[in-house]
């Protein structure tokens, strides 16, 4: 096996008596494509606001590259390389594409605090921002306003930011939320093209883009982690057909 | 020194029960909605005015004013909120901001103009004005009237948001108003009631404290510099906090001013930075 | 030649941005015409350097809160400070104004920058209840020290040297309007180009979605703060400027109304443009100055109308609805 990109300890979380993470191991080796599924209301958005650090766990660790990383505030976990989307498109409404995904790259860049040089002068920046956007079809609206444009496209933008601030281990909160089913495709082919040593944990709905995507699997419920493995063995597990797929989630 | 420690205790709980109820409304539309009403303590002035032009004007005894004033009140925030308000719930908090600083621009303008920049005089009935001795401290009847009065209120709105089906619909939309409205509750009528209810509550409040602070146009600014530490510090959306903050205020204020008057209003503005630094959601809010 | 490559090619992004930084025409024929009231309404001078400092004042308080989003309804509270600084310490023989201008400003920024601490933990009514309350507790702190500031009286014997040791503040204000429009050009300048910057993008970001923030590792904190107490440097220089072409300082710098005023000469201007609070100054001033007749109290009750207009008709304010209309005429010729 090599290397681990991201793991965790005994993650624990309760509000109030409702326990939303119980004991939660797990473990991403580099170049990972697990995907997180699980009920609604299994805890899987909650556990990656406490993998970001958006939310504080009660107690256990969170390692990232081998490193305590569960004291840090989001945006120290970003500057080490661990990056999230949002399941509801949290972008700039009124800033562009080409701003929005400049402002990542100066951000990562530490060039966010100068006040004096123009922006147009970091050609480096720009020429990056366009290229991501570019590499995820947005290069021909860069300079509409986010708000204007269409759905799916917020959500490769979603991606987009992700992408410029340089991840090594991408965590994914349902990026097609929303999006039709023959769109879908097309933001997964993009996911799917992401570079071998980039770590992605995706959380999704659609079995059929789980299991053409993922090669691992992890199945939380009821904020404990069911099961892991491959997705064929997960497919043949009588406990994940009994309490997710018996749900009919999407059928 | 005992007595004159307990007299300011009594004043100060007494100005605080005042305070309490100028603000407990704007406490619960707040946390309802999030809305940002500045104008709040507008109603409180409106409520005051109503009561000195019934009693001057039209001869009607104190204690009858005080239901018009709240009644009057609580219409007038009913229609603003449904023409003026509802439209900014979703709005920024500088929008709202402004919106409301604009009213309360207006009340002051407005009340200027139609009864003067002067203070109104108020002439209390017999059975309200004077004090007594008690234990050596000097109980004036008319703050004792207003601490029995405010107290009552508590108990209603606190068995009405206990035990009444309005209660519980205020609740649900103030806990979680997503779900509320997913259960079929009609979380925009709820809402323009309390906000109805909040106004006429501030217009008694007014109406009550005319006797005590006096009443001018500034009132609608001085007092809301008030309401909005009591509804800081209280937390939102908190009848108890609120409570429990405005007698904090009122007895602070009281005793500031008669222990170390030179300080002013300094140290009121000193121990709302301190306890929202403290705790930014308040003593007693949740978010 | 080199013009017909660059327009062959491919977007290019750097060309997008630099040709939102560029100076508009407009803008040029704007400040020239800043110079007309020294030949048009030389009895108007005065007016016109209240102005300016008004404009300074505004696009201070445009920084944080139309760049970052912060809402203050207690910017007075660096204005005042500066405005005080200047004004007493030129009772201890510093007559220079530029040499006061800079001391305001550093005092000012100084307390800005300790606040910033405490405002870049806040949002929402917290936020606007502790903004309020710093501006209040200066008040107070003001009003009680009245043996430095002259309480309620307004402080008295401000001595204001020549400008520069050779422009004497005259009669009709030409010393006065020229230095305000000097000191808020600069600052204008100085702001432009903050705003054209990465930093000035962070601030958009900011205000735009504050979640997203440290989801892409920005330090908001550090950006608020950075931005506040710039905000608070721009701001004690408007008082200071004010303090000097006046020769007064009373508690009003300080107050409430101060507070609110350039709130409304800012949205009414419109927000995050930063000519919107210049042209918002300039109408408010103006109207202010033309209805001067009218009781204050009953001038309050229009600004307050107008508040209420603008938000609920007019979300971006004049230069919005400009903006707007000359899209719509664009559009349709």
């Amino acid at each position: 096996m090599s290397e681990t990109a991201l793991a965790t300890r005994g993650l624990q979380k309760n509000f109030g008596s409702l326990v939303v993470a119980n004991d939660i191991n797990i473990e991403l080796p580099r170049g990972a494509r697990h995907a997180l599924i699980g009920p609604n209301g299994a805890g899987k958005t909650t556990l990656l606001n406490m993998l970001t650090g958006m939310l504080r766990p009660d107690s256990g660790q969170i390692l990232l590259g081998g490193a305590d990383v569960t004291g840090l505030k989001p945006a120290a976990r970003v500057k080490r390389g661990l990056v999230r989307t949002f399941q509801i498109n949290t972008l700039f409404p009124k800033l562009c594409p080409l701003e929005a995904v400049a402002l990542a790259i100066c951000e990562r860049e530490r060039q966010s605090g100068n006040w004096w040089r123009s922006l147009p002068a970091y050609r480096d920046t720009l020429d990056e921002a366009y290229r991501i956007l570019c590499s995820l079809q947005l290069g021909g609206d860069c300079t509409r306003e986010t708000r204007e444009l269409a759905y799916g496209q917020q959500r490769l933008l979603e991606i987009s930011l992700a992408l410029a601030s340089k991840p090594g281990v991408l965590l994914l909160d349902e990026p097609a939320a929303g999006v039709p089913r023959n769109e879908s495709s097309a933001l997964f082919q993009a996911i799917a093209g992401l570079p071998a040593e980039i770590t992605v944990l995706f959380i999704e709905h659609d079995m059929d883009i789980v299991f053409t995507f993922a090669s691992r699997i992890i199945v939380l419920v009821g904020g404990r982690v069911l099961v892991e493995g491959t997705p064929t063995e997960i497919a043949a597990d009588p406990r994940v057909r009994e309490v997710y797929l018996g749900h009919g989630k999407h059928g | 020194m005992l007595g004159s420690m307990a007299g300011i205790l009594f004043d100060g709980f007494a100005y605080g029960m005042l305070l309490f109820l100028l603000s407990v409304g704007l406490s619960v539309t707040l946390g309802m909605m999030n809305f940002i009403n500045l104008s709040h303590a507008s109603f409180g002035m409106l409520g005051g005015y109503v009561t000195v032009t019934l009693m001057q004007q039209l001869g009607w005894p104190f204690l009858a004013t005080l239901p018009a004033a709240f009644v009057i009140s609580a219409l007038v925030g009913m229609v603003m909120e449904r023409f003026m308000f509802r439209r900014m719930y979703r709005a920024t908090d500088l929008d709202q901001t402004l919106l409301t600083i604009g009213v309360v621009f207006m009340s002051i303008a407005g009340a200027a103009y139609i009864w003067g920049t002067v203070q109104q005089p108020v002439v209390m009935p017999d059975y309200l004005s004077g004090s007594f001795l008690v234990g050596g401290v000097n109980i004036a009847r008319y703050r004792l009237f207003l601490i029995v009065v405010a107290l009552v209120i508590t108990l209603l709105m606190i068995g009405g948001l206990e035990w009444t089906r309005f209660g519980a619909q205020i609740r649900a939309a103030v806990d979680n108003q997503r779900m509320a409205r997913g259960l079929g509750l009609d979380v925009d009528r709820t809402f323009s009631l309390t906000f109805s209810l909040g106004s006429g509550l501030a217009g008694l409040g007014g109406a009550l404290a005319i006797a005590m602070v006096g009443l001018d146009p500034g009132f609608a600014f001085a007092y809301l510099i008030y309401v909005l530490i009591v509804v800081s510090v209280g937390g939102l959306a908190s009848i108890w906090g609120s409570f429990v903050a405005a007698s904090l205020l009122g007895i602070c204020d009281m005793a500031g001013k008669y222990y170390v008057p030179q300080l002013g209003s300094f140290l009121i503005y000193l121990m709302m930075v301190g306890i929202l630094m403290w705790r930014p959601v308040g003593l007693f809010g949740k978010r | 030649m080199a013009s017909e490559s660059e327009s062959g090619a491919a977007f290019s992004p750097r060309n997008f941005l630099a040709s939102r930084t560029r100076w508009h025409a407009l803008e040029i024929v704007f400040w020239l015409s800043t110079l007309l009231p020294f030949v048009l309404v030389p009895d108007y001078l005065q007016l016109a350097s209240q102005i300016a400092i008004a404009a300074l004042f505004a696009i201070s308080l445009d920084l944080i809160l139309g760049f970052a989003g912060i809402v203050s309804i207690g910017h007075a509270a660096y204005f005042g400070l500066g405005a005080y600084t200047a004004g007493i310490v030129s009772k201890y023989g510093v007559s220079e104004p530029v040499l006061l201008l800079v001391l305001a400003a550093i005092v000012s920024g100084t307390l800005g920058y300790v606040s910033s601490f405490i405002i870049s933990r806040f949002r929402h009514l917290a936020l606007i209840m502790i903004t309020l309350g710093i501006c209040l507790m200066l008040y107070e702190v003001a009003n009680l020290t009245s043996w430095l500031t002259g309480g309620a009286d307004g402080l008295q014997g401000i001595k204001i040297g020549p400008l520069l040791g050779t422009f004497k503040f005259d009669l009709y204000g030409k010393t006065a309007y020229a230095y305000a429009l000097v000191v808020l050009f600069l600052c204008f300048l100085v702001c432009r180009r903050l705003i054209h910057s990465p930093f000035g993008l962070s601030l958009r970001g900011i205000r735009e979605n504050p979640v997203r923030m440290p989801a892409i590792g920005a330090p908001s904190d550090a950006h608020i703060r950075k931005i506040y107490t710039i905000a608070a440097v721009i701001a004690g220089m408007a008082g200071a400027v004010l303090a000097q072409t006046t020769s007064t300082v009373s508690l009003e710098v300080l107050g409430f109304q101060r507070s609110a005023d350039v709130l409304v000469m800012l949205i009414l201007g419109g927000a995050g443009k930063l000519y919107g609070g210049i042209l918002g100054s300039i109408v408010y001033m103006v109207a202010r100055d033309q209805f001067s007749g009218i009781n204050p109290q009953y001038w309050y009750f229009w600004i307050g109308l107008m508040m209420v207009l603008v938000v609920m008709y007019l979300p971006n304010g004049l230069l919005g609805g400009l903006e707007k209309l000359t899209r719509r005429w664009r559009g349709k010729s």
